[in-house]
């Protein structure tokens, strides 16, 4: 059974011009979990990943596995399956060729490429060019292609896009499995809802840097209560609750009053003479936690 | 190691549609080229009329003389460009599909498999070069033969015209893998490879012989480089009147085609192949 290295970013930084699009990351993943990696749109999760497998160089710092740089492991694709978002393939190509090509490159015995088909449910399509493959097609493809050389590591970027329901809950068993045979699992999303199923723990980015790691769990605690409060004179409101001392942020819904009461606050405007709009103790789910900390990474 | 990344390129190459229809329309229009001139001239040769007469032989050319190597020489002066379009849609089809992310993944020695992709397009190349011999010696020498013209094929000359036709052809598909790392926007490519082969070369190499000056300039085009290493040419037999004809010998020609390979090659490692792939 492989047994996953432990993947280490240190110090990861990526400039494109004057755009920081990673900045200055640090964070290891252990194997015999899934770690889910996740922020919004334009976050960074792409850039890191493709430093991590040595297709983008970094400006600064390193990514290793087990110590290595990708473009030092001795058996690349025997030690990490790496899947990208973007479409890799040739239209006009079959799976079984476009598989067999990269199993030749990689010194793969060809039995590989039937039997990863064959895994990911492609086992009749593989003769067929992949120009006529639907996305969720296409994404198992991409599965196909990393589990070629049975790696000690998966690293997936947004696996989950354009999956049907039955293909989402296949794949969440898939992550499970490969992290219980003691594989290193990194997946990407920019939605939590997509993983929380399935991941142990959380990295989450914003605007390139880190702002969260730990456990599932340890998102729950992560934020205070807040009260959200909306008022159809919001600048109004916005004053009243500066000059009652209250710490608040502008969140999308209304002001975000930190560690606060929802009575505290209604009596505030009311002696300010403010008309309230909504008044609410925040829901303190997953998706709000990990909203309020790319919500903060937005701010900075 | 090498040996890997090389079977792999051959694999990309053979598992998409676009070499064995490059390789048909190669052939069918160097057969129909061939033989239609071939039939045209050697009615004129047969018929007894002056040679110099037939636009065979001004001074200058090289010594094989006569119709058969002008009318074999299709094979790599016409021909040239299909090489030239393989070996460039090989490496722009990687940029385009975004295959380089699986190809880097897979081999993350990016100059193996660059040098692996030049030996493989070299080969290919090569076996265009068959293809387009099969039309221009093939159906050539059968009308030649028609209209009772000697076709040289006993002749040593002949051979070395086919050998080095091949190695010509060659060099032009490592030519287009040059170009395809350079330029690596697929259409940009192919427009550049149709516009320079088909147009502004066969103009610059015309206008180069009015002078001398510009003659010792123009033998130094591509496609002037390529006809003297084969050794004959329907374009040194179209120059001008009383243009000057300037070639270089054949294995100049072959190492400023190999130059031109080379340079392309490695400046385009720099400008494309060894960047962000993202
Ligand atoms: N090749 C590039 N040139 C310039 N800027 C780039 C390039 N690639 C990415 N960026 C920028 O870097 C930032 C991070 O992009 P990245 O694709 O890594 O985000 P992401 O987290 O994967 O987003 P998504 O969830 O949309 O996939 C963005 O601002 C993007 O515009
Ligand atoms: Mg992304």
């Amino acid at each position: 059974m492989p047994i996953g290295a432990v993947i280490e970013f240190t110090n990861i930084t990526k400039r494109f011009g004057n755009v920081t699009a990673v900045d200055d990351l640090s964070f290891s993943v252990e194997p015999g979990r899934v770690t889910g990696f996740l922020g919004p749109n334009g976050a960074g999760k792409t850039t890191t990943l493709r430093m991590l497998l040595g297709l983008v160089g970094p400006s600064s710092g390193t990514a290793t596995f087990g110590g290595l740089r990708y473009h030092d492991l001795p058996h690349p694709l025997a030690t990490v399956g790496a899947a990208l978002e973007a479409a890799s393939f040739h239209p006009g190509r079959t799976a079984r060729n476009h598989l067999a090509i990269y199993a030749t490159a990689a010194g793969l015995p060809r039995t590989r490429v039937a039997e990863v088909l064959h895994l990911v449910g492609l086992a009749d399509h593989g003769s067929r060019r992949v120009g006529g493959y639907s996305l969720g097609m296409r994404q198992r493809l991409g599965l196909a292609c990393t589990l070629l050389g049975n790696p000690g590591v998966l690293v997936l970027d947004e696996p989950i896009n354009g999956l049907d329901p039955e293909g989402i809950k296949w794949i969440r068993g898939f992550l499970r499995d490969m992290a219980a045979e003691g594989r290193t699992v990194l997946v990407s999303s920019h939605l939590l809802g997509e993983v929380q199923q399935s991941v142990d723990d959380v990295i989450i980015i914003a605007q390139g840097r880190l702002v969260h790691r730990g456990p599932l769990s340890s998102l729950e605690m992560q934020v205070a209560p807040q009260v959200v409060v909306d008022s159809p004179d919001r600048a109004a409101l916005a004053n009243a609750l500066t000059r009652a001392g209250v710490d608040f942020s502008q969140g999308r819904t209304g002001l975000l009053a930190t560690a606060a009461d929802p009575a505290r606050i209604g009596h505030i405007a009311f002696t300010a003479g403010v008309e309230v709009s909504a008044l609410h103790r925040q829901k303190k789910g997953l998706e709000d936690a990990f909203l309020a900390l790319v919500d903060g990474g937005d701010s900075r | 190691m090498l040996l890997r990344a090389i079977r792999a390129e051959f694999a990309k190459l053979l598992t998409t549609r676009i070499w064995w229809v490059l390789a048909v329309v190669l052939f069918g229009y160097i057969a129909v080229l061939s033989g239609g001139l071939a039939a045209l001239f050697a009615g004129i040769e047969s018929g007894a009329i002056d040679p110099r007469a037939a636009g065979t032989g001004p001074p200058g050319t090289p010594p094989l003389g006569s119709l058969p190597p002008l009318v074999y020489s299709f094979a790599s002066s016409v021909g040239y460009v299909f090489p030239v379009l393989l070996g460039a849609l090989a490496t722009t089809g990687e940029f385009r599909h975004q295959t380089l992310t699986p190809t880097f993944l897979a081999n993350p020695r990016r100059v193996q498999v660059l040098g692996a992709k030049t030996i493989t397009l070299f080969l290919a190349g090569g076996a265009f070069g068959a293809v387009a011999l099969l039309a221009s010696v093939g159906v050539g020498a059968l009308v030649i033969n028609a209209f009772g013209v000697d076709t040289l094929l006993g002749g040593g000359a002949t051979w070395a015209l086919i050998g080095r036709t091949l190695a010509a052809m060659a060099l032009w598909a490592s030519i287009g893998v040059g170009l395809g790392v350079l330029v690596p926007s697929q259409v940009a490519s192919i427009v550049i490879v149709l516009a320079f082969t088909q147009f502004v070369e066969p103009l610059l190499r015309f206008a180069s012989m009015f002078t001398s000056a510009t003659a010792g300039i123009g033998k130094f085009l591509p496609g002037a480089a390529s006809d003297a290493l084969v050794g004959a040419s329907i374009f040194t037999v179209a120059g001008p009147v009383g243009g000057v004809a300037a070639a270089l010998d054949w294995w100049q020609g072959g190492l400023v085609l190999l130059g031109y390979a080379a340079a392309a090659t490695i400046g385009g490692y720099f400008v494309s192949w060894r960047r962000d792939v993202t």
